[in-house]
């Protein structure tokens, strides 16, 4: 048997794919990250660049480990504000949206307040929730649910309104009660537009918490890592400022990880937008 | 022998079914029904029409000429501008339809993704308050007359369309309502999957016993199924020919090929081209 000059490329031992894709998938990531960081660590060594403008990523770990006992009650107070916020978010969007579609009176009658609320900068909003508000934490939630809010409410909106016309007929045709249709077909039909609300307004209402917060200006004990932020700016601490920011990082992610997580679970056996393609 | 009887007798002897003397009592009268759409289009004008139980009707026309409008509105699904329609042996709700008693198949399978098939099929049951565990038999059994009882857990995205179109007729007759009305229900699947759930709704009929308006604009498809068929005209829609097929033979696989179809296919084409006569003008 002869070979062809050209065949050896073609009889390579056959990997399993997938296995290989998926550990691909998680080593290239956390490679790439790795190297910025090596680069990032010599870069500050070799330049000698102050610790106060750019500190090496191990004295950002460093300071993460050594302030925890600071950054970890700010980083719990952050979390609260957050997912309260997204709660409320969550009940009064997917709430005011079921009122909306209720009626086409309805929805022209309020649809345009819900709108004000979302475009006017939530920064401008919040030196006025602050004096109303009866206390900052509350400010702060009040904040960070008006932007949460929207983005949970237009999509459930258009989730509701998107129901397909000829299953609305055959609910009709049933005889279904408005309860009915409403738990029966409209809820689980806008269940992929909720999804999207959920994972766009769980981001935002972090952004939201921390942004509230360095407009508040609020400070002390019961602060979250917005103020640790400010804090450590104004003293110059700029090891503790990266490690306040990496936490944040670290809980948006989380976020994004549960809401996407969620998402899948709910959708993975029959909506498209979960499913691989087959061909 | 009242005249009734005998033209049971006829038609039982000419098509193989035995439809009793009750069955062939008026299910639905439509009286000249007219329905004027908001934008000024008149769909139905003066439209009459009588359906007895245990037929197998047909409504042919050329698009546009409100035949699936005659079917919602039989179905109760939008209103009448002028005229009446009425049940003379049904019990009637307050929305003046007789609720239990009619089901609807739509062009699309028209399922809930969300949904297995069998929640699919349990669903006019949920809305009469039948739990899950209740209906179970119930389902089961329906599953198995539309030949999917191992599909139960299925999701309609992993089902072909011929599958899909085959539990939608399951969800419409697990409440076993006395009229089936479908609307162009296989025109969206292929030659042979079209013809095996044709050979399927027969064997449902003759079986059951149940009423069936069936809407097609396919001539081929109207004089294999049909007992009776209403050809239309457009604009406005209006009913143009109204005349019973019978058959000396058993519809199946040999019927399609025999000389009396295609006679029968010939004059159901001849009425539909003098229905749109003169349309074709411009």
């Amino acid at each position: 048997m002869t070979t062809s000059p050209l065949s050896p490329v073609a009889l390579r031992p056959a990997v399993p794919s997938r296995t290989r894709e998926t550990l691909l998938k998680i080593f290239v990531p956390v490679i790439v990250v790795f190297v910025l960081l090596t680069m990032w660590h010599v870069g500050v060594t070799v330049s000698g660049v102050p610790q106060y403008i750019l500190p090496s990523p191990l004295a950002v770990a460093n300071a993460l480990v050594k302030d925890w006992g600071t950054l970890s009650p700010a980083l719990w107070v952050t979390t609260k504000i957050t997912l309260a916020s997204l709660a409320l978010a969550l009940i009064g969007g997917v709430g005011i949206a079921v009122f909306l579609v209720q009626s086409r009176w309805i929805e022209l009658a309020f649809y345009p307040i819900t709108v004000i609320l979302q475009v006017t900068p939530i920064v401008a909003i919040a030196p006025l929730i602050l004096i109303y508000a009866p206390s900052t934490q509350v400010a702060l939630l009040i904040c960070a649910f008006l932007v949460a809010f929207f983005p949970i409410l237009s999509n459930m909106v258009q989730g509701l309104k998107s129901v397909d016309h000829n299953l609305l007929n055959l609910f009709d045709l049933y005889g279904a009660s408005r309860l009915q249709t409403l738990l029966y077909l409209k809820l689980p039909a806008s269940l992929p537009y909720f999804m999207t609300g959920l994972r766009i307004g769980g981001g935002l209402a972090l952004i939201a918490a921390v942004v509230a917060e360095f407009a508040a200006g609020s400070a002390g004990a019961g602060s979250g890592l917005a103020f640790r932020l400010l804090e450590a700016q104004y003293r110059l601490n700029i090891p503790r400022l990266f490690a306040a920011l990496f936490l944040l990082s670290c809980l948006g992610v989380l976020i994004f990880a549960v809401t996407s997580f969620i998402s899948w679970l709910a959708l993975h056996r029959w909506h498209e937008s979960s499913l691989r393609r087959e061909n | 022998m009242t005249a009734s009887d005998a033209e049971t007798a006829s038609s039982s002897a000419q098509n193989g079914a035995s439809p009793t003397d009750a069955r062939r009592r008026p299910l639905v009268v439509m009286d000249q029904v007219t329905k004027m759409f908001s934008s000024g289009t008149v769909a139905l004008s003066d439209m009459s029409l009588t359906v007895n139980g245990g037929e197998f009707v047909s409504l042919l026309g050329p698009s546009g000429c409100g035949k699936s409008t005659a079917l919602r509105i039989i179905a109760g699904l939008g209103d009448v501008s002028s005229g009446t329609i009425d049940w003379p042996s049904s019990r009637i709700n307050s929305k003046g339809l007789p609720e239990g008693d009619i089901s609807f198949v739509f062009q699309e399978p028209t399922l809930m993704p969300w949904q297995t098939v069998f929640g699919n099929v349990h669903l006019p049951l949920k809305l009469k308050g039948i739990s899950k565990a209740a209906a179970r038999d119930e389902i089961m059994a329906t599953l198995a007359t539309v030949g999917l009882k191992d599909f139960a857990d299925a999701y309609p995205r992993e089902l072909s369309g011929g599958m899909k179109m085959r539990v939608s007729i399951a969800r419409a007759l697990v409440t076993k309502p006395k009229l089936l009305l479908m609307d162009e229900p296989f025109a969206a699947l292929d030659e042979i999957t079209r013809q095996k759930l044709n050979d399927d709704v027969l064997l449902l009929w003759k079986q059951t016993g149940i009423t069936v308006i069936f809407v097609t604009h396919s001539v081929f498809e109207s004089a294999y199924l049909s007992s009776r068929i209403v050809v239309m005209k457009a604009r406005p829609g209006r009913v143009h020919a109204d005349f019973p097929l019978h058959t000396s033979l058993e519809r199946d696989a040999h019927y399609r090929t025999s000389e009396e179809y295609r006679q029968a296919c010939e004059t159901v084409s001849e009425t539909l081209l003098e229905a749109m006569g003169g349309e074709d003008a411009h």
